[in-house]
């Protein structure tokens, strides 16, 4: 028995929104959903009339639809902004040249200027060496604190004013349930905000569009327009953290699906007692990027991988920091503590 | 294996045998009983004293509770609980070096009728606990949950606290002899038509998840009624470690994150004038199981509504089965997530306006919906997938409080005009929404007629309807706002 659109009334209902659980017709759900992402833009006052804006795209399916909505909405509401791509090559064999090709395609797509970062040429690593060297455990910490710095050290190369990434609705929520469940007080009251703070050079703001959007919708949005992405999971990624809250997510997803946004709202309302102690903005002594600490942790993690002593910057090393900012050498018994790798 | 030509190694190895026989690392004379963390083993009597000692200064420590002060023990029977009654009788008991001084009671609150036990079971149950109560000699009270349905609107107010604090306190120790004698007051007995309504109402519920929330909306206000009308000012709750960090992953998953504080907190005082005071957060459910079996602690088992489902049942079962799995392979799991639990605090201040407070669970409310928040994201998708009025794309900036579709069936529902006289109406949801928290409105949304909710929920929703009526009306002409509420 055919259902009708519930907001038009008038075509065939083409699918089941897993938001609301409202039965809409295909053309309906690109307007609320296009609706809804430029509603975001608006509240939050994201972007100001003639900035350029760099689009983060790894080739995936959030960032393709990120890539397409925006310049819908761009020419559509005439935001007045610059856009075009930037792509981080982290050296995965396998599952980054193929994703890279697809952003590629994207570019001629959509128009938009596009440039790659690579890991190799911005640290002399591949995650590929690095993954030999730490293993499979801790190697999602490496990537990503490096494409982190990547990306704005590719939005410098390129003058943009912003970068707007990919995450969703469930990434945010993932990332609030595993925040908790680390006991990462700091990040927890800074997870949910929608853009970072914009002050201090070297840093270029950055904000998620699609912070209320679920990946399922996203999913559906690229499936009915029929667009062009990559739809592989990181190699690497199994056996990360995330992983837990990720399945915790799609459990209660599944029990009850408004608890993605739920959870979003949690984040944004809990308060933290005075007199907790929060880390402060300062700037790396050695490269000048924004820290909380002498170093950064781009730094360490490098330090840790090109002496071969892999476990420094993962767990708590600051008396460390100390020795090797002024080049002293570690003493055995240290050295021997970073050294051990699980397999 | 057993063959008849087989060839055996050689040199069988032997199994490496666990050091069984390990010092208590204490006193490190006696030998090893327990195992509370890794690399922590302790004899039986440094055990005990670990416990009691850190029970008594969970609640030394924080001065929550004065000496010759009513406290009332809300016992459900399982093992915190029970826990925190033994160590409450000990810490009274004539031969306890520093004694525990307030005045305690005994509650225990009979949900059988929600779980539709029959009524021998429910009494053999509640005669087990009856046996337990009367060897402590406090006073006990057992209550059925239909209660509930007959309390009075104030279950659901704030009140000042009381003033007779401190001062007033060793006067009233002399008083409170009288009542250490103990045994049961008048009970209230069940009625089956009372049994059939509250399982009415709890049926209403649609979903699991939010059967239980309701379930515990219900008992707090039974359990502040009681102390209020016995004087009670300090309501113990026996909630371990384990099972507050359950109960803020649940809570996250709710969206009850502004009040993360006060459901996971020390000491909750939401109601004003009852204070809930949770001793036992700091003891994991292993070391309060060890510690029952070992100084052999009575504990009556009572199902839940949770027994025996499937995990994936509710929010609450799907928690608590995530943190056990992850505690597995994280053993530190339960200590980190406590640890960000303290960290937290109530948002806001302390609002005492009745108005700014959820009918049901009486926490400020957290629906402002600010620019760019999950809330305003939620009541726009609503708006988006309702039926548009032809030839109109734009979006309506929402009504400022609570949302304007609260069903999914496509209907936009108008404001409401006029003020309507509410007693001639049946109650409906929309009345009761713009009254609720973010997480009690979602509960309300699972539930399929508010009719049966008690009917001092109804009646105090229409009062608060009909003085944000008169508020809206009188508005303009409002100076400040009010600063408490005046009777």
């Amino acid at each position: 028995m055919p259902v009708s659109c519930s907001s038009c009334g008038e075509k065939r209902a083409m699918l089941k929104r897993p938001k609301t659980g409202h039965s809409l017709c295909k053309d309906c759900f690109f307007m609320a959903f296009e609706e809804e992402v430029h509603q975001t833009i608006v509240n939050a006052s994201l972007f100001k009339s003639g900035e350029t804006v760099a689009i983060a795209a790894s080739g995936g399916k959030d960032s393709t639809v990120l890539a397409h909505v925006m310049k819908v909405l761009n020419e559509r509401y005439n935001y007045g902004l610059e856009l075009m791509l930037i792509s981080v090559d982290e050296g995965i064999t396998g599952y980054r040249d193929d994703s890279l090709e697809t952003v590629k395609r994207n570019q001629q797509q959509y128009e938009l200027p596009l440039k790659i970062v690579s890991y190799e040429e911005l640290y002399g690593w591949t995650m590929d060496a690095i993954v030999k060297q730490v293993g499979r455990k801790n190697n999602c910490t490496f990537c990503g604190v490096f494409r982190r710095q990547a990306l704005d050290r590719g939005a410098l190369m390129l003058k943009v004013d912003k970068i707007c990434t990919g995450h969703n609705a469930d990434d945010v929520a993932e990332t609030v349930l595993m925040n908790v469940l680390r006991g990462d007080i700091a990040r927890l009251r800074r997870c949910t905000t929608i853009s970072t703070a914009s002050e201090g050079e070297g840093v270029v703001p950055r904000c998620k569009p699609l912070k209320y959007a679920y990946e399922k919708e996203i999913v559906l949005y690229a499936y009915f327009k029929k667009l062009d992405y990559f739809s592989t999971e990181c190699i690497y990624s199994p056996n990360a953290y995330r992983g837990y809250a990720r399945t915790f997510l799609k459990d209660l997803e599944s029990i009850r699906p408004s608890s993605i946004v739920d959870i979003i709202h949690s984040g944004e309302n809990l308060s933290v007692r005075e007199g907790v102690k929060m880390p402060v903005q300062g700037t790396c002594s050695r490269c000048g990027y924004i820290s909380s600490q002498a170093l950064c942790k781009s730094c360490v993690l490098l330090e840790g991988l090109n002496r071969g002593l892999p476990k420094l910057g993962i767990g708590k090393h600051h008396r460390l920091h100390g020795k090797i900012l002024s080049q002293q050498p570690l003493t055995e018994k240290e050295e021997r503590k970073l050294k051990s790798v699980e397999s | 294996m057993c063959q008849v030509e087989e060839d055996y190694q050689p040199k069988l190895e032997r199994a490496q045998a666990h050091s069984v026989c390990r010092k208590c690392v204490k006193c490190k004379e006696e030998q090893a009983a327990v195992l509370i963390r890794a690399g922590d083993p302790y004899c039986r009597s440094c055990f005990r004293e670990y416990f009691t000692h850190k029970f008594r200064a969970m609640l030394g420590k924080t001065r929550l509770i004065f000496p010759g002060e009513k406290v009332l023990l809300a016992v459900s029977g399982g093992p915190s609980s029970s826990a925190m009654l033994s160590q409450v009788q000990q810490g009274l008991g004539q031969s306890a070096q520093k004694k525990l001084r307030f005045l305690p009671g005994l509650v225990h609150i009979d949900e059988g009728g929600a779980l539709g036990l029959s009524l021998e079971e429910r009494q053999r149950l509640v005669s087990e606990l009856k046996a337990i109560f009367q060897t402590s000699g406090f006073p006990f009270h057992v209550i059925p949950l239909e209660q509930v349905l007959d309390l009075p609107t104030s279950a659901v107010n704030t009140a000042p606290p009381s003033s007779d604090q401190a001062p007033e306190c060793y006067k009233a120790a002399g008083d409170g002899r009288e009542l250490q004698q103990g045994g049961a007051l008048a009970e209230p007995s069940v009625d089956e038509a009372q049994t059939r309504s509250l399982q009415q109402l709890l049926g209403s519920a649609t979903t699991l998840t939010a059967k239980e929330e309701l379930l515990r909306t219900l008992r707090q206000h039974l359990l502040v009624h009681e102390a209020r009308t016995r004087g009670y000012s300090k309501l113990l709750l026996g909630e371990s470690c384990t099972r507050l960090a359950v109960r803020l992953l649940t809570c996250v998953s709710l969206g009850r994150g502004a009040h993360l504080a006060q459901d996971t907190g020390f000491s909750d005082c939401r109601f004003g004038d009852v204070t809930f005071v949770r001793p036992m957060r700091e003891f994991s459910a292993k070391e309060i199981a060890v510690h029952n079996h070992m100084f052999r602690v009575p504990t009556v088992v009572i199902p839940s509504l949770e027994t025996k489902t499937l995990e994936k049942a509710s929010i609450q079962r799907l928690s608590e089965s995530f943190v056990s799995r992850l505690q597995q392979d994280f053993p530190s799991t339960v200590s980190t997530i406590y640890r960000t639990s303290e960290k937290l605090q109530t948002a806001g201040g302390g609002c005492c306006e009745e108005d700014g407070r959820c009918l049901l669970c009486v926490c400020s409310l957290d629906t402002a919906a600010g620019k760019a928040s999950a809330l305003q994201a939620r009541l726009i998708s609503e708006q988006l997938c309702c039926q548009k009025p032809a030839g109109t794309v734009k979006v309506e900036p929402p009504p400022p409080a609570g949302p304007c579709c609260s069903s999914a069936d496509g209907e936009c529902g108008s404001a409401a005009g006029g003020a309507v006289c509410c007693s001639s109406q049946a109650p409906e949801k929309k009345d009761l929404q713009k009254l609720l928290c973010y997480s009690c409105q979602l509960t309300l949304r699972d539930m399929s007629s508010v009719a049966h909710l008690p009917q001092y929920i109804l009646t105090e929703a229409q009062r608060r309807n009909r003085r944000s009526l008169m508020k809206d009306e009188i508005r303009e002409f409002l100076l400040e706002e009010e600063e408490g509420s005046s009777s």
